[in-house]
């Protein structure tokens, strides 16, 4: 099921009850999103990503714009009658029920000609507990099960019903760091077999990065860009969406266009073709440094963290915005340790320009 | 350590004093008094020990009447009272716009005065010579006939009791249950409402289980606080209950104790010993239902 | 697949429903809300009407044209009802004071210090909870009789003073002050009762605050053991006051005035509920029972 999100705008009233402003969640968001992809609304807390999930499951109503699942316009259409599936960051499992139960709860809603034989709901509700691997824990209570449990079972039983969409909710944050990578391959795999549909809710880049078909990456309320993960990667819109993907992060320089010329500080780092002169932001992804004898960056040494495969020469400088410069060079690179300084030479393809002020991306070519 | 010891039964003497004179002795004494017989408060002497005063208290009218109407008053209050209240809080909980001013509203009746305001409801409900009263008059609006409710057939005192009963403990119980549905976790009824659950089913199968152990707390001491009815009846219908074939069983114990009829705390001891052991049963087969239904974490 | 019209039917249906619900709703909170307001109206409406415009009324008027003052002036000169006003303020305030000065120590014994047996003490106290007041009154009622407290402010009082619940309320919340509070003020040499009035009773105010309205109202309202412990009027509380004036005073039949003593001795409390009604109810959700 297609899932086309057309002009959508959310606004709250403010909580500061003496100004009459309000607060805009989600703010005109127009997008498609194709059957059966795997898609993450990813962006740092408190901007709107929650909402408009809210808003496609149909428990929020929208101030403006319209919600498609395939042809249908749903946006005025209860949640119950949108026939998605929704998996709460707390699970919101019924603690006094079984794990059975739990999963049968949403069947034993349908009326009429959809209604079920309770041998059908338990068919149902096993070949899905199949399916999340909870099929020998079917007569525990939630409270018996750990959190990874939980989580599929909370899968399991937004399942059941076959929804046209499933909607997760930061489906990783109740979990420890190992179960995290465990459970965000199982989704994966979850939705590749049922080809269902599925919008997550995240915060953490990595892991929206890592299973996503394509990534939607939100700040204040307004989508900053939609993509593959490696391309939205690559190819950042803005100096927002650059920041916010990658770790370690990119680091952020202040510099200068003149003539075809990129300088950091005094040093002439990149000859680069862009119609632009005067001051802008260089961004420089980890992997994108190349140390070097006479390399055109020269920065101040602070210490060498290997990693086995990589090292990680961590650096300064004095026109970067963080303290440190992170760089992920290959271990074959000889780094000398007792030098104060190091000197690289930047990938032009790592690197990426932006405005200073509005920090809108400024394409380049290399000469 | 043993100077902290000694400290601490410093602060302990005041409290232990007054626990052990006003509670503990008196709980030791009453047991006593309730075994001995013939007990003169004049010469506080006795002239026997046995189950005589429990066997008086068992055949003595009043004291039958008083668990008569005891127990009816148990039996339609509390669940009526709790049935009521739990619609309340349900609807309570399930708006917005003035949900403040009625939760207010609803509880005035707890910090009032049971006697005061039980004079006003005599008022509404009694019918005089000059005036048969607002309720009757309400009553004659729908084409019934006029009742006397505070001096007239047994049913109708009942009714009166009753329904003061439900106007003052409803507080309580609307406080507390409209609590335990504001702890529900609202992802609950969200992830219900995206399955299709009809509100009713969601109230049934969700709700419900999930404040049984408060709703269990309010049978229970619903259950208690019902047995020992007194203060409202004395506001409808007086002080000398037995005239009015309307005493509860605390009614009973005040009034062998002291008054009209008063100076037997023999009797008195052991009618409230009976008291004790009939809650008591009560209590206890309330928790074994409470075992077998009541969802816990 | 369902079609775009269905859909608008759905929407439509549930729209419907919902208002309807909320008509409901609505409905049945305000008829409760007139049932328990009405006695208070027509309490304050009866007490502005004269003797002779009410006993006039065969059938009672729902409201009044000339309202006047003189049942409430009758309501202080006929009976005595600043004397009971007055000894039930000596009796809540005496009880009240009494009830903090002994359970504020003992709560503080059973949650910070050590002694033997400190266990086993505080689960009999709380068994304690469990016996209902009927059967210790009977003793109390001899005890007080005997030694001849009766018409007193002491035999009011005393019997009154100890709340079990109370106790175990304040210990709980002392409880939770963490230990390297005491430890610290330990080291510094504070001593055992210092650290009680400065630092846990300020840190539990709001427990103590409860508290002392919790038994502030049911002394207010205390009404078994003032009549059985009293029987000179210059000792009646409101409650026994308002019993006397029902069966005695003002003639049987003056209910006008009858109202405006019950509007009198209503007020206090009210007034109490409507600036403490965050705490008020906060508290009695903690599990205050009334009585």
């Amino acid at each position: 099921m297609k899932v086309v999100l057309e002009n959508l705008t959310k606004k709250f009233p403010s909580k500061n009850k003496k100004e009459h402003s309000e607060v805009i969640a989600v703010n005109d968001f127009t997008l498609e999103i194709p059957d059966g992809k795997l898609v993450g609304l990813l962006g740092p807390s408190g901007c709107g990503k929650s909402t408009a999930l809210n808003l496609i499951s149909g428990l929020i109503k929208p101030t403006s714009g319209k919600i498609f699942f395939g042809e249908d316009d749903v946006t005025s259409l209860p949640p119950e009658n949108r026939g998605v599936g929704l998996v709460f960051q707390s699970y919101a499992l019924y603690p006094h029920l079984t794990v059975r139960q739990n999963i049968i709860f949403p069947l034993e809603n349908l009326k009429g000609k959809n209604k079920l034989t309770k041998d059908e709901m338990n068919k149902k509700a096993l070949e899905i507990a199949q399916l999340v691997q909870i099929d020998t824990l079917m007569d525990r209570k939630p409270s018996e099960l750990s959190g990874g449990q939980q989580q599929r079972v909370a899968i399991a039983r937004a399942l059941v019903k076959i929804p046209r969409v499933l909607l997760l909710d930061e489906p990783l944050s109740n979990l420890d760091a190992r179960l995290r990578l465990q459970t965000r391959e199982e989704i994966r795999r979850i939705q590749k077999e049922t080809g269902i549909t599925t919008v997550f809710v995240t915060h953490d880049q990595e892991e929206a990065m890592s299973i996503s078909d394509l990534i939607i990456v939100m700040k204040d309320g307004v989508i900053q860009q939609i993509g593959e993960p490696q391309t939205v990667y690559d190819d950042p819109r803005n100096l927002f969406v650059a920041k916010f993907l990658g770790t370690p992060q990119i680091t952020i320089f202040s510099g200068r266009l003149e003539g075809g010329d990129l300088f950091i500080g005094g040093e002439k780092v990149l000859r680069v073709n862009a119609d632009h002169t005067g001051p802008v932001k260089i961004g420089v992804r980890p992997e994108g440094y190349i140390p070097s004898e006479n390399g055109a960056l020269s920065c101040r040494l602070s210490r060498i963290e290997v990693m086995g495969r990589d090292i990680s020469v961590v650096s300064s400088n004095p026109a970067a915005e963080s303290e440190f410069i992170r760089s992920i060079v290959s271990a074959e690179n000889k780094i000398d340790t007792s030098s104060e300084t190091v000197r690289f030479d930047l990938k032009p393809g790592k690197v990426h320009l932006f405005h200073e002020d509005s920090g809108e991306r400024i394409p380049f070519g290399i000469n | 350590m043993d100077k902290q010891n000694n400290k601490a039964w410093l602060y302990l003497i005041p409290a232990l004093i007054f626990i052990g004179v006003f509670m503990v002795y008196p709980l030791v004494d009453v047991l006593i008094y309730s075994f001995e017989e013939g007990y003169n408060s004049a010469s506080q002497t006795y002239n026997g020990v046995g189950g005589y005063n429990y066997s008086f208290v068992l055949r003595d009218p009043y004291f039958l009447q008083a668990v008569k109407s005891t127990f009816i008053l148990v039996i339609i209050t509390v669940p009526l009272s709790t049935g009521i209240a739990l619609l309340i809080s349900a609807g309570l909980s399930s708006i917005k716009p003035l949900r403040n001013l009625f939760q207010t509203v609803y509880f005035l009746p707890y910090v009032t005065n049971t006697l005061a305001v039980g004079l006003v409801f005599m008022i509404l409900f009694k019918k005089t010579p000059y005036s048969d009263g607002l309720v009757n008059l309400l009553i004659s609006w729908f084409g019934g006939s006029s009742v006397d409710f505070i001096d007239g057939p047994y049913a109708a005192k009942m009714f009166v009791l009753c329904f003061y009963t439900v106007w003052v403990v409803m507080p309580f119980k609307i406080l507390i249950l409209t609590s335990a549905l504001a702890s529900v976790n609202r992802d609950y009824y969200n992830a219900a409402k995206v399955d299709g659950t009809s509100p009713f089913r969601i109230f049934r199968k969700i709700t419900l289980p999930m404040i049984s152990p408060m709703l269990f707390y309010l049978i229970i001491t619903g259950f208690i606080g019902a047995f020992k009815a007194y203060s409202d009846a004395v506001a409808l219908f007086g002080t000398d209950l037995n005239a009015a074939g309307m005493n509860t069983i605390v009614g009973y114990i005040y009034d062998m104790l002291y008054g009209n009829s008063g100076g037997y705390p023999s009797y008195a001891s052991a009618a409230a010993i009976i008291l004790f052991v009939i809650v008591l049963t009560i209590t206890c087969i309330n928790l074994i239902v409470r075992r077998r239904f009541v969802h816990s974490k | 697949m369902t079609s775009f019209a269905d859909y608008e039917k759905t929407e439509k249906r549930a729209a419907l429903r919902k208002r309807i619900f909320n008509i409901i709703t609505y409905t049945f909170l305000a008829i409760w809300g007139i049932m328990v307001l009405f006695p208070f109206y027509w309490m304050i409406l009866s007490s502005v009407k004269s003797y002779s415009a009410y006993s006039s009324e065969y059938i009672p008027k729902f409201f009044t044209l000339s309202p006047t003052l003189e049942n409430y002036l009758d309501a202080f000169t006929a009976v005595p009802l600043g004397d009971y006003f007055l000894n039930t303020l000596i009796f809540t305030v005496a009880t009240t004071a009494i009830m903090l000065a002994v359970i504020i120590p003992a709560a503080f014994a059973f949650a910070r210090l050590n002694f033997k047996g400190k266990n086993l003490l505080f689960t009999l106290i709380l068994a304690l909870m469990m016996i209902p007041n009927e059967l210790v009154i009977i003793t109390n009622f001899t005890t007080v009789t005997n030694l001849d407290l009766r018409n007193s402010f002491p035999g009011l009082i005393l019997p009154s003073v100890m709340s079990v619940f109370y106790i175990y309320l304040l210990r709980e919340n002392f409880a939770q002050i963490p230990d390297d509070l005491y430890y610290a003020a330990k080291v510094d040499g504070t001593s055992d009762f210092k650290y009680m009035m400065k630092v846990m009773v300020p840190i539990c105010r709001p427990t103590i605050i409860t508290v002392t309205i919790l038994k502030v109202i049911e002394c207010w309202n205390s009404y078994v053991w003032p009549r059985l412990i009293t029987d000179d009027q210059n000792y009646f509380l409101v409650s026994n006051g308002i019993q006397e004036i029902r069966e005695n005073g003002f003639g049987r039949e003056n209910i006008p005035a009858m109202m405006a003593a019950v509007v009198v001795i209503s007020i206090p409390l009210i007034v109490l509920f409507l600036i403490f009604r965050k705490k008020i109810m906060e508290g009695v959700a903690r599990g205050g029972t009334k009585g």
